[in-house]
């Protein structure tokens, strides 16, 4: 009872110190075919709740009132009332669906089919696909330009960029990146795309203010005592100042931190076993990784560029999302 | 920078609607041996074994391709051995100097100097550990691994494990004598000791017959009484005539390593990790079969292929070659770390699966195996031990 009190007197100052709400963290565990709720400001577990099978990429509409989870071995989208963790119904996405995207309006969805070279636009409101668009040998990563101008598509075993035009869903660009593009993401401003190769070890810098999208830049990793084919970037997040991009390194266990204006690996940040995903808490203090081979989240101070918490949720967590404020 | 130049030009082609396209023409030359009937007719070879592997590779390469404005053909070509030149010589007068082939060391050592400086071999299946060191030949890249390259996978497992104590059973066949002395080579390699050695004579006969299991169980637990202690039993049996009836039938509970039991593979239609799930869909929709150890090999050389064309817009044998040897290459072939090219020998590094046929229980080179350039070159032949000279002699021009 007393340790009860104390604890809630605890949060009620923590409160009165950060004004902002706490917010919900939504985590897809792969093989534990669920979704483990954390709270943005305790680092609780507040709930988990069947999410269908395989469940990966995961995603909320810009009013946070859809939580998406692409339940891969389903070949469905299921989408989910983030207050009460019910199903509210399901897009078709095509075969195995991976990673999706989110048009900044929340409408459409743009989903990744890895095993049918397709990427299926869905239509979030009427439930019916858009448009398919044939793309690369095993689609994966999927990004949106911030002027929603181009839908980027990687794909794994043909290891380019595709640049979509949402206008007319027809493929304008292909840049050839390192092996096994996993993960893409534009800067807040527009002007830089990543894209994350997995076996390459590299993240490659495309340049988008010019006449065409235009790679110039390759980032690589190097850790002391790690070996260099376990330094496998997948997941990214770039601060919305621009400056700053942040890397999950796999089975490296590791988030790179670089410095987005000059490209250079400012720090190496030690989280949880095959990192893979990443999430910003809306105000950017703190950054999220799933830990696929610890079961766990790690928890890093964004400012102080440290890892303060970690987290178990369930089985092999693979995707994450926070709820906007 | 070279790089991204030619990766310019080439969309530049594409945008400007030109026609022509880089031709990127490869063929599979399969030599046809007549062979019994495997002991397990879950062996059986399907008709179209490693072909399909070559036709899911161009599938993909040209997916690639028409986004890059090239075009890629394979031509896939069953012969017996009798007829294996004549068939290169068609193949080349064809225009097609980016040759796949399976064969034994024998045939594919017949093909490559043959061949000359005309085409590049890419060795799908033949497993020698000469052909990667006195008799290597410069024209020819080795996408199977070798016999050691497996063997000291599973060593190394099994020195892991702590099972340091063998009994080699060695087959009657030349292929068997090889697979043993590899055995043998892993076991001082890594430590381990072979306690005893036994043959099992092949003494003919079809392999099946209706009455199955009985002779089977008579024969096999004598042939394996009074044992010197061992941890486990290493089954060297190439030729498939034994091996598969050793476990359950040995003389004490034994575990069976090697040939049957826990082998080292390629592939195996149980591996999922690394994205292998979507190779094996993609596979099994085009064939309605799981893929084999064959089709893998043979896929992963034309994806060598398609990979060098892609960087370098060439398709000439020496360009593909160049570039594969290189530093530059990677290959991502779902094992969880890029493929590349030993630049001494030709040979394709890569880690080995170790499979009890339904599950992959480990996956090689083990943790803890450490080399100063890869750990995957503690598979197999490394540098300082080859004998191979045919790719450093040029390197010293």
């Amino acid at each position: 009872m007393n340790r009860s009190t104390t604890f809630l007197a605890a949060t009620a100052l923590l409160g009165l110190a950060h004004p902002a709400l706490a917010n919900k963290v939504f985590v897809s565990n792969e093989r534990g075919n669920s979704v483990t709720v954390l709270d943005s400001e305790s680092w609780e577990v507040i709930g988990e709740f069947p999410a269908g099978n395989r469940p990966r990429g995961i995603t909320i509409s810009p009013d946070g009132s859809e939580l998406y989870v692409c339940a891969s071995d389903d070949d469905v989208v299921r989408v989910f009332d983030p207050e009460t963790y019910e199903e509210l119904h399901t897009l078709p996405s095509g075969p195995d669906p991976e990673l999706f995207v989110l048009h900044p309006s929340g409408n459409p969805l743009y989903i990744a089919n890895e095993d049918d070279n397709l990427v299926t636009v869905v239509d979030t409101k009427t439930h019916k696909v858009i448009a398919e668009v044939p793309v690369g040998v095993e689609p994966e990563g999927m990004a949106i330009s911030p002027d929603a101008h181009w839908v980027i598509n990687t794909s794994e075993t043909t290891n380019m960029a595709h640049f979509i035009d949402s206008a007319d869903y027809e493929i304008k660009h292909n840049v050839l990146v390192d092996q096994r593009p996993r993960y893409a993401i534009f800067t807040d401003d527009g002007s830089k795309l990543y894209v994350s190769s997995e076996i390459g070890g590299t993240v490659s810098v495309i340049d988008m203010t010019g006449a065409e999208p235009t790679l110039i830049d390759k980032i690589g990793f190097e850790v002391p005592n790690v070996l260099p084919e376990w330094l496998q970037p997948v997941g990214m997040r770039v601060t919305s100042d621009n400056k700053t991009l942040f890397v999950a390194l796999g089975p490296a266990n590791r988030v790179a931190v670089v410095d987005a204006a000059t490209d250079e690996v400012k720090d190496y940040l030690l989280v949880g076993q095959r990192v893979w995903q990443l999430a910003f808490t809306p105000d950017e203090k703190y950054l999220v990784t799933t830990n696929g081979n610890s079961n766990d989240v790690s928890v890093i101070d964004v400012e102080n560029l440290e890892t303060i918490k970690s987290v178990q949720v369930g089985q092999q967590p693979w995707g994450v999302v926070v709820a906007p404020d | 920078m070279l790089r991204l130049c030619l990766l310019a030009l080439a969309m530049a082609c594409t945008m400007a609607g030109a026609t022509r396209a880089l031709e990127v023409k490869a063929a599979v030359l399969r030599i046809d041996q007549d062979a019994l009937l495997p002991i397990s007719r879950l062996d059986l070879k399907p008709d179209d074994m490693g072909f399909a592997g070559g036709v899911l590779a161009t599938e993909d390469n040209q997916t690639t391709g028409t986004f890059l404005g090239m075009d890629y053909s394979l031509e896939t070509v069953a012969v017996s051995p009798e007829e294996a030149q004549a068939a290169l010589e068609r193949l080349l007068g064809e225009g097609i100097s980016l040759v796949v082939v399976m064969s034994d060391d024998a045939t594919l050592l017949a093909l490559a100097d043959a061949a000359g400086d005309r085409a590049l071999l890419l060795n799908a299946t033949a497993p020698g550990d000469e052909l990667r060191n006195d008799e290597c030949r410069a024209n020819v890249l080795h996408i199977a691994p070798s016999r050691s390259m497996k063997t000291d996978a599973l060593a190394q497992y099994l020195m892991w494990k702590k099972w340091g104590d063998w009994v080699l059973i060695q087959g009657s066949h030349p292929e068997d004598f090889a697979l043993a002395d590899a055995y043998r080579r892993s076991a001082r390699k890594f430590g381990a000791r072979i306690v005893e050695e036994r043959g099992f004579e092949d003494t003919g006969g079809a392999r099946r017959t209706d009455t199955g299991y009985v002779l089977v169980q008579r024969q096999i637990p004598v042939f394996t009484q009074k044992m010197k202690r061992h941890d486990v039993v290493v089954a060297a049996d190439e030729a498939d005539v034994f091996a598969a009836h050793l476990p359950y039938h040995t003389w004490g509970p034994d575990l069976v390593v090697g040939s049957a039991g826990l082998r080292p593979v390629t592939w195996s239609p149980a591996h999922e990790a690394w994205g292998a799930t979507q190779f094996q869909t993609r596979f099994e929709k085009l064939t309605r079969r799981y893929a084999r150890e064959e089709d893998y090999q043979v896929w992963l050389a034309l994806r060598v292929i398609g990979e060098a064309a892609t960087r370098t817009g060439e398709a000439d044998p020496a360009s593909i070659r160049a570039y594969a040897l290189g530093q530059e290459f990677t290959l991502a072939a779902f094992k969880g770390q890029p493929v590349t090219f030993r630049p001494w020998n030709g040979q394709l590094r890569q880690p080995i699966l170790l499979s009890d046929g339904r599950v992959n229980v480990s996956v090689s080179p083990q943790d803890g195996y450490l080399h100063q350039v890869s750990p995957l070159d503690t598979l197999g032949t490394d540098a300082p031990e080859t004998t191979c000279t045919a790719f450093t002699e040029e390197a010293d021009r």
